[in-house]
């Protein structure tokens, strides 16, 4: 189908399965911050570092980084392709709509590798 | 010997062509201003809201995230800089927008597991996260000021 051609998996019940997994990552990387902040005895720098540099924080991070992009994009995808079309928009709708995935795509890229950076770069 | 495909083959085929031809019909109405907005709706369509706002959020997080983890002086900077008023009533909206998110999220994971898909317990449910997030708002405003 043409209209899936920006979707991420070609797939809608792949992309639905994708955001329901990233949203349940997302959510236990906030409860463990969340938790973990307030485990604090005080909160400072040297604790706040240390809640991020060790190994397995940095990869429970670096996956949140990836499901948070995974997640963005599947949500963006949604609600680009439901407003953002020709019979919102007028004959300009598709070029539209496909300018605003571009740069919606290029943020996520640029977030995707900034956050590996500091997260994998943490220790 | 019979050229002609199983009969459940035939029906399913004449089936999908009957389904196309609904979907074709389908009556669109594109003015929003128009339509009845019932609370699941609402709670619906301020989920994608709150998710597009966090989504060009992203770049902000990473950066005081960033400037919080480089350094000492980074995390006390980007302390003193949630300090101040206007970036505060910021991360109190983009906190709100995620707390939001999360709990209307939280209902659809809920409705996917089959918990709330009648139309009363929808209902229900999206009054629901509208409480909670009103609640978790205003601790969290607390909390910052």
């Amino acid at each position: 189908m043409v209209t899936n051609a920006t979707s991420l998996g070609r797939s809608g019940l792949f992309d639905w399965l994708v955001q329901r997994f990233s949203a349940l990552v997302l959510l236990a990387w906030i409860a463990w911050v969340c938790i973990g902040v307030i485990a604090m005895p005080e909160f400072g720098y040297p604790q706040w570092r240390a809640l991020f540099a060790a190994t397995p924080m940095q990869i429970f991070s670096l996956i949140t980084v990836l499901s948070l992009c995974a997640h963005a994009w599947v949500g963006v995808w949604t609600v680009t392709t439901d407003y953002l079309n020709e019979a919102h928009l007028g004959r300009t709708g598709t070029a539209i709509r496909l300018c605003t995935q571009a740069a919606c795509l290029l943020l996520t890229l640029t977030c995707l590798l900034w956050g590996a950076r500091i997260f994998w770069g943490s220790g | 010997m019979s050229r002609k495909p199983p009969a459940n083959i035939l029906s399913l085929a004449s089936q999908t062509a009957a389904q196309r031809k609904v979907k074709t019909a389908r009556p669109v109405n594109l003015n929003l201003f128009s339509i009845k907005w019932p609370v699941t709706a609402l709670v619906s369509i301020t989920h994608r809201i709150s998710g597009v706002l966090l989504f060009l959020a992203m770049p902000l997080l990473l950066y005081v995230f960033e400037m919080s983890l480089s350094s000492e002086a980074g995390f006390r900077q980007a302390g003193a800089m949630l300090a101040s008023p206007m970036p505060r009533l910021l991360c109190w909206l983009l906190a709100v927008a995620l707390l939001y998110h999360l709990i209307a999220g939280c209902r659809h994971l809920l409705m996917d597991i089959g918990f709330g898909e009648t139309w009363r317990a929808g209902k229900a449910g999206a009054r629901a996260v509208i409480v909670l997030s009103a609640l978790t708002a205003v601790l969290a405003g607390i909390w910052l000021w």
